[in-house]
């Protein structure tokens, strides 16, 4: 019995290097200024999945949602065993919050029609949560959260421990069903020095457009629209040939209402953001002398806070 | 769900397990007095449960004007399916506008599951809630007492407020610890309202195989004093005198993430993003460098003491008092300034 395996990825912006350059003047963040990557516990549960495809066969695919810069992450799958990478983009797709968003990732995962679909637990941009749990009601599977050990199938039956904070609890349960995938879980294995070579080639139809423009220089700006596509479409079919294109889909693609997508679909909005800028200096210094350090025990007790 | 009910209740979703309340609930329903304070609306509290009845008073001591109480043998151990089930059956009889559940396992588990099937928002995790007009950036539409959700995001880097202007109930996960635990007053009244939920013969799609719960130990939560040390302190032993003026505080030690990996306090004293949420009356920092991660779990405290031989760390930022020096010269004059009665 083999099982097909899809896993949703998302490349974040390092939130845990976040300098003063990332910050813009009006206290928003700036993205760009932060080396993306790829988010941590999507690894794991990218691992996951490897381990159940090397254990039972079928195969791997990583959907990711994103702008084409997401390609890298479609790519780093590939060098850890992934069999697919998929891209999601969407102008229209912009804007979406979870709810959002788990419903374009519904409708790209239901065109894989999987066993089995593999969440990380969180993202550390969006830092909710929400995806997977909201992924598993519109396909209307089972929701296994916070799995923090995977323990096999036998026979289309799932089974796996899961983290629950004040301890753990082992369920099972029959495919299909949706899992959200903990850090402790396992470790990513590495990249694999054969597969980088093979698939560091690997381009979706986005970036082919973007390279044949930066090929031609300004020579592309040049051709009639036809000629453009049918350069792209070239690449594109040697990419295909050799296994090294990374499909990518639109909303139109997926067959996605557009009333649930982006802006429209979204119920929540930004009502203000603002950045954690600290203070500094406004704290009361006592000196490290006896003296000093009296002093502050002392007005610590005045105030009724110790004593 | 999708009108905004203007006269909706606000609900706290009432997290127990094995009949026994977590403390988020009741800390929830002291934040929702206060909103439906503003909103002019009752506070109810949604238990669901087998035989958890009992648990109706305290509900009611802190602060719900209701409980809506479903008991039904599919909901004796949570599993997501019933539990979103049997809400959204009652969210959609009784349209309350706001629901709040706490940001725990179950509630993050069971929140968003609701909020699909619902299609309205939900915002995760928040520090504070606030009532507050908000105006459409875009089609310039004025909206009048929104639930404002505020919440940490980008790895605690931003601060954002966060409305649902339309789609209702405005749906909010709120961390542990973060709002002040109302004090039990049994002389409060409040009614108790049977609900049926539709799960006969339901199947619920997970078999729970084995549980296993650990004993929390040390409860940070409820202490007054936490005398926290980090990887400064150097070593398992030197954390000693920590325990020694935490004693004398009458207070709990706790550890930075690094304290905790290098071995010198076990994990269940962690404070932080991936730790404990806390707001003692006093935070003492001693030797912790105030990373972004730590200071989620520790800046609501009513005063925060730093100790630290450097000047630049982070952690002065978000103290109140601060003594630029090394912890183990400092930590014994303040055991002596306590004993001598200072
Ligand atoms: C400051 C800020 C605050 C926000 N607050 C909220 C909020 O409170 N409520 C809300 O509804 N939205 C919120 N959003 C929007 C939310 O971040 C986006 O909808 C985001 O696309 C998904 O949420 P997340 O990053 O929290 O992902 P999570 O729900 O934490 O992600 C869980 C898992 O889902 C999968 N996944 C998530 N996104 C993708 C993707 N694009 N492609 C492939 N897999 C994916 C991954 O496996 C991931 O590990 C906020 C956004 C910002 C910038
Ligand atoms: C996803 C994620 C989640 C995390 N979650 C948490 C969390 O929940 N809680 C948490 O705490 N961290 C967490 N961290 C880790 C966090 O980023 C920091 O690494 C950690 O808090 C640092 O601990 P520290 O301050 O003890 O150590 P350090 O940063 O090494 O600081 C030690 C401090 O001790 C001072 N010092 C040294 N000697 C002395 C002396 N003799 N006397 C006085 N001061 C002295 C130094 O000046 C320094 O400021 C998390 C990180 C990540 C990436």
């Amino acid at each position: 019995m083999s099982y097909h395996c899809v896993v949703c990825a998302k490349q974040v912006p390092d939130t845990k290097n976040v300098t003063g350059e990332a910050m813009k003047e009006d206290g928003t963040v700036n993205r760009s200024a932060l080396p993306a990557i790829f988010n941590p516990e999507d690894l794991h549960a990218l691992e996951t999945a490897l381990q159940i495809r090397d254990a039972h066969g079928g195969s791997v695919t990583v959907i990711t949602m994103g702008p084409p810069t997401a390609c890298e992450i479609l790519r780093e799958s590939l060098y850890r065993g992934a069999d697919r990478g998929v891209l999601v983009t969407d102008r229209r797709a912009a804007a979406s919050d979870t709810l959002a968003t788990s419903y374009i990732l519904a409708c790209a995962v239901r065109k894989c029609a999987p066993d089995i679909v593999l969440c990380g637990r969180q993202a550390i941009d969006g830092d909710t949560a929400q995806v997977g749990p909201q992924m598993a009601e519109k396909l209307d599977v089972p929701l296994i959260t916070y799995v923090e050990q995977w323990l096999g199938i036998d026979d289309k039956t799932a089974r796996a421990r899961r983290n629950v904070g004040n301890g753990w609890e082992v369920v099972s349960c029959t495919l299909p069903v949706l899992v959200t995938v903990n850090e402790s879980a396992n470790t990513p294995r590495p990249r694999s020095a054969k597969r980088m070579m093979k698939y560091k080639k690997a381009r979706s139809r986005g970036e082919v457009e973007a390279l044949a423009k930066g090929l031609l220089e300004g020579d592309f700006d040049n051709y009639t629209a036809e000629l453009q596509a049918a350069e792209v479409e070239k690449y594109c079919t040697a990419l295909s040939e050799k296994g090294l294109l990374l499909e990518q889909w639109t909303l139109d693609d997926i067959d996605a209402d557009l009333s649930w997508c982006g802006m429209s679909g979204s119920p929540t909005k930004v009502h203000r953001i603002q950045s954690v800028v600290l203070s500094g200096g406004q704290y009361r210094q006592f000196p490290a002398t006896q003296d000093g350090v009296s002093e502050l025990v002392g007005e610590l007790v005045s105030e009724h806070t110790i004593g | 769900m999708s009108e905004t009910n203007r006269n909706g209740e606000v609900w706290v979703f009432a997290e127990q397990e094995d009949g026994k309340l977590s403390d988020v609930p009741l800390e929830l329903l002291g934040k929702a007095r206060e909103l439906a304070g503003t909103l002019e609306v009752p506070v109810s509290a949604v238990l669901l449960g087998t035989d958890v009845g009992g648990l109706s008073d305290t509900l009611v001591a802190h602060g719900a004007d209701k409980v809506y109480l479903a008991e039904h043998d599919a909901l004796a151990h949570y599993q997501t399916a019933g539990y979103a089930r049997a809400l959204c059956e009652l969210i959609g009889q009784h349209g309350p506008q706001v629901v709040l559940y706490g940001a725990t396992p179950l509630g993050r588990d069971l929140a968003p599951m609701v909020a699909s099937r619902l299609k309205c928002g939900l915002t995760a995790d928040c520090t504070d809630l606030q009532i507050g007009d908000h105006t459409d950036a875009v089609s310039k539409t004025e909206h009048k007492n929104l639930l404002f959700q505020i919440r940490p995001a980008f790895g605690g880097n931003i601060i954002a407020t966060i409305v649902n202007p339309e789609r209702w109930p405005q749906m909010a996960t709120v961390r542990e610890g973060v709002m002040p635990l109302p004090e039990r007053d049994d002389a409060r009244d409040g009614e108790v309202v049977r609900c049926e939920v539709d799960l006969d013969g339901a199947t619920l799609p997970l078999t729970i195989e084995q549980t296993h719960r650990e004993k929390k130990s040390v409860n940070l939560k409820a202490a007054r004093v936490i005398v926290a040390g980090g990887a400064g302190v150097g070593s398992r032993e030197n954390f000693d005198m920590l325990w020694q003026l935490a004693g004398l505080l009458g207070g709990a030690v706790a550890g930075s993430r690094a304290a905790v990996d290098l071995g010198y306090i076990d994990a269940d004293h962690q404070v932080g993003q991936t730790g404990t949420t806390v707001r003692p009356a006093l935070y003492v920092a001693v030797g912790i460098s105030g990373a972004v991660q730590h200071r989620a779990g520790m800046e609501e405290a009513a005063r925060i003491l730093a100790v630290n031989t450097d000047p630049d760390a982070d952690i002065f930022k978000v103290a109140h008092y601060g003594i630029v020096g090394d912890y183990e010269d400092v930590i014994p004059k303040m055991i002596k300034a306590i004993h001598g009665g200072a």
